[in-house]
C-alpha cells in the first residue's frame, strides 16, 4: 500500500540547554508558533523562550483542595448533626473545632489528586505513541542528553524546506523529519 | 594569616565537599544509576538478603493466619493494656515513615540541592513503612476483615463514624498520607521510567516502563505543568506530614491518662518521627551505596547532614522528654507525679533508662565531626536511635496503661513470641520491599540528578 506519510514537523537537535533556549528564542522571533522543546530534565527559562504563559495547575489545584476541604467538613456536619446525631452531655452537635483534622486531610487530598491528575489530563498522558518515537535519535537521546526543538507542521508558517533550512541555520545537530504513523 | 592549605577537616574544606562527585555528564549519570535496574545481573548478596528477607516474611505470614484464626488473645495484651505491641509498632513505623516525604517536600521547598540523591529511596521506604505500619491498627482490630467500618459508608446499620473521635482522624491522615506520598513518589518517577523505557534491552521492559511511564517524551510543556504540579505537592505534603504524626500523639494525648494527657505530644512525636526517620535512612543508605557503588552520588555531605539533622531532632526530642518531666513536677498533678516516679522506679525502669541512653546521651557524639564523617559509626547510631525511638513508644503506651489511677487497675505486660513474631515479620516485609524496590525502579532520580550536572557545569563556566 503505497500512501503518502503526514509530516508532523522537524526535529532538531542541541547539546546544550543554553543552544536550546537560544533556538528557541530564535524561532519565536523568525515567527514560528506551534513548536516545542524536548527535554531531559526541566530547563528553567524554557518555557519563557518558548513565548507560553502561566500553567493552569495552580487553579486546578485551588479547586480540587476548596472541593475536597468543603465536602470533607460539609460531610462530617451531615453525619454528626443530621444523620446520625448523637447527643453526649448536651454538648452542640456542630462540634466544628473536632471536625478540623478531617477537613484539613481532605483538602490535602483533594489538592493533590487534583494536581496531579490535573496535571496528567492537561499534559493528554497516558498517550503511548507519539510521531515523536519514530525518530530513532529522539528515542535514543531524548529521555538522556540531549535537548530538542520540533517545528510543528501545524503551524501557518510551517513548510518543511524552509522549517529545515532553518533550524540547519541554528547549527541544530542531525535535523530530521518527524512522521506522522 | 598563613596562606597554607587549610587542614582536611576544616569548614572551608567541609563546606566544597560535593554533593555529586566530579566530572560527570548526562549520559554517565544515566548509565550508571540506570543500569543498576536495567543491565546489573542479580548478585549472590541480593539473593541471600532478599532470601532472608523473604523467610522472615514467611513467618509473618504463619503469625497473621494463626492471629487470624486464634484471636488477639495470642498476643501479650490484656485488660488494662489494650494497645501492647501493635500500638507501640504502629506509632514506630509511621514515624519512620516521616522521613521520606520530609527530605522530598521540605528539603525541596528549602531549595536544598543535597536532597536530590536520597529523596527517591527515602520516599520508596516512606510508602513502605506506611505499609507496615497500617499492618498493626488493622490486626489489633482483632476482625481484620471488618477493617471497612472505619471508614465511612452508607452502611444497612445505618451508623456512621464518630468524627470527634482522634481514632477516626487517623484513619484519614494515615491514608491521606499514605496516598500523597504514593502520588509524589509516582509524579518523580515519571521521567525516569521514560528513561528506563528507552534504554531497556528487551521488548517485554521495555513495554512494562512504557506503560508506567504513560509516554512521557519530555516535552517543554508537559515539564511546565509537571513542575508547578510537583512544586504544589510539595507544598501540601510538608504541612501533611507534619499533621499525621500530631493526629498520632492524639490518640494519646486527647485521654486523660497520666502521662499521655499533655500538650508537649504534637510537636515531640513529630520531632521523633523525623529523628527515626532520618535514622532509617542512613541505616539503608549507607549499605546501599556501598553495594552499588553510589558514593559519587550519596556522598559524605549527605551522611553529614543527615547526621546534624537527626543531632537536631533528637535535641527536640531531649527537650519533649525534659517537659514531660518538668510539666509534672510543676502541675503537682499526684498522677503525673506518680507515673514519672514509676518511669524512673517501676518495673519498667529499665526501659526507660535505655530510651534514654539511646535517644539522648548516645546522639550527643554527633556534635563530633569524626563521628559524623565515619560511616561505620554512623550506621551503629542509626540503629541505636531507632532502638531508642521503639522503646520510646514502648515507655509510652506501656507505662501509662499499667499503672494509671486506681491500683485495682493497674497491670503488667509482657509480649509473646507472636508479638516479636508480628514485629519481626514487619521488618521483614519493608526490607524485602526495598531489596525489590532497589532493582526494579531507579534508586535515585535521575533526572534530578541531571539537573544538578547542568547547575554545577554552569557554575563552572
Amino acid at each position: 500500500m503505497e500512501q503518502q506519510s503526514h509530516i508532523y514537523g522537524v526535529l532538531g537537535e542541541f547539546s546544550t540547554p543554553q543552544s536550546l533556549i537560544a533556538a528557541a528564542k530564535q524561532a519565536r522571533q523568525a515567527g514560528y508558533r506551534s513548536m516545542d522543546a524536548y527535554t531531559p530534565f526541566p530547563i528553567e527559562g524554557l518555557s519563557e523562550a518558548m513565548g507560553w504563559g502561566r500553567t493552569l495547575v495552580p487553579l486546578v489545584t485551588l479547586i480540587g483542595g476548596l472541593l475536597g476541604g468543603l465536602s470533607g467538613f460539609g460531610f462530617q456536619y451531615w453525619v454528626s448533626v443530621i444523620a446520625y446525631p448523637e447527643n453526649i452531655g448536651g454538648r452542640s452537635l456542630n462540634s466544628w473545632p473536632a471536625f478540623i483534622p478531617v477537613t484539613f486531610e481532605m483538602t490535602v487530598l483533594g489538592a493533590s489528586l487534583f494536581a496531579v491528575f490535573g496535571m496528567l489530563a492537561m499534559n493528554k498522558l497516558p498517550q503511548p505513541h507519539h510521531p515523536l518515537f519514530n525518530v530513532d535519535r529522539f528515542q535514543k537521546h531524548a529521555s538522556t542528553d540531549r535537548f530538542f526543538l520540533c517545528l510543528q507542521a501545524d503551524d501557518p508558517k510551517f513548510s518543511l524546506p524552509d522549517a529545515a533550512r532553518f533550524l540547519q541555520g541554528l547549527k541544530a545537530e542531525n535535523v530530521s523529519e518527524v512522521h506522522d504513523d | 594569616m598563613s596562606t597554607s592549605k587549610p587542614p582536611i577537616n576544616s569548614p572551608e574544606i567541609q563546606r566544597l565537599t560535593p554533593v555529586l562527585g566530579p566530572g560527570h555528564t548526562y549520559a554517565s549519570i544515566t548509565d550508571k544509576i540506570s543500569s543498576i535496574v536495567l543491565t546489573r545481573p542479580i548478585s549472590l548478596g541480593w539473593l541471600v538478603g532478599f532470601g532472608i528477607c523473604f523467610a522472615i516474611i514467611m513467618l509473618l505470614m504463619v503469625a497473621v493466619t494463626y492471629l487470624i484464626g486464634k484471636g488477639v488473645g495470642i498476643w501479650g495484651i490484656n485488660i488494662p493494656i489494650g494497645w501492647g505491641f501493635a500500638i507501640v509498632n504502629f506509632v514506630w513505623w509511621i514515624g519512620i515513615g516521616h522521613a521520606g516525604t520530609l527530605i522530598s517536600a521540605i528539603l525541596f521547598l528549602l531549595n536544598q540541592k543535597w536532597r536530590t540523591s536520597i529523596n527517591r529511596f527515602a520516599e520508596a521506604m516512606t510508602l513502605f513503612a506506611v505499609m507496615c505500619a497500617g499492618l498493626f491498627p488493622l490486626l489489633h482490630t482483632g476482625r481484620p476483615w471488618y477493617a471497612y467500618w472505619m471508614f465511612p459508608y452508607p452502611s444497612t446499620m445505618s451508623i456512621w463514624p464518630q468524627f470527634r473521635s482522634p481514632l477516626i482522624w487517623d484513619v484519614f491522615a494515615v491514608s491521606t498520607y499514605f496516598t500523597v506520598s504514593l502520588l509524589f513518589w509516582f509524579v518523580g518517577l515519571i521521567p525516569d521510567l521514560a528513561t528506563l523505557r528507552d534504554r531497556a534491552a528487551s521488548k517485554v521492559t521495555a513495554i512494562i516502563y512504557g506503560m508506567l511511564a504513560m509516554g512521557w517524551r519530555g516535552s517543554a510543556r508537559h515539564w511546565q505543568r509537571y513542575q508547578s504540579a510537583y512544586l504544589l505537592l510539595a507544598g501540601l505534603a510538608t504541612p501533611l506530614v507534619l499533621s499525621v504524626h500530631t493526629v498520632v500523639s492524639f490518640d494519646f494525648a486527647i485521654a486523660i491518662v497520666p502521662g499521655w494527657h499533655t500538650t508537649i505530644f504534637p510537636p515531640y512525636f513529630v520531632a521523633g518521627a523525623i529523628y527515626s526517620g532520618f535514622a532509617m535512612v542512613l541505616t539503608i543508605a549507607i549499605p546501599l551505596r556501598k553495594a552499588y557503588g553510589l558514593e559519587e552520588y550519596i556522598t559524605m555531605r549527605h551522611l553529614e547532614n543527615m547526621a546534624k539533622v537527626m543531632l537536631a531532632t533528637g535535641l527536640i526530642v531531649a527537650y519533649g522528654y525534659f517537659f514531660e518531666f518538668f510539666m509534672s513536677e510543676y502541675s503537682g498533678n499526684k498522677w503525673d507525679v506518680f507515673l514519672v516516679a514509676q518511669r524512673l522506679h517501676g518495673p519498667y525502669r529499665y526501659y526507660y533508662f535505655a530510651l534514654i541512653l539511646c535517644n539522648i546521651l548516645t546522639p550527643q557524639l554527633l556534635w563530633i565531626h569524626k563521628i559524623r564523617t565515619n560511616v561505620f559509626i554512623l550506621f551503629l547510631m542509626s540503629l541505636v536511635i531507632n532502638t531508642g525511638m521503639w522503646l520510646e513508644r514502648f515507655v509510652i503506651v506501656v507505662i501509662s496503661l499499667t499503672r494509671d489511677f486506681v491500683p485495682s487497675a493497674w497491670g503488667r505486660y509482657s509480649a509473646t513470641f507472636w508479638d516479636y513474631a508480628v514485629l519481626l515479620g514487619t521488618l521483614g516485609l519493608f526490607t524485602g520491599l526495598l531489596f525489590l524496590f532497589v532493582r526494579v525502579l531507579p534508586a535515585i532520580s535521575i533526572a534530578e540528578m541531571r539537573e544538578l550536572v547542568a547547575h554545577n557545569s554552569e557554575e563552572h563556566e
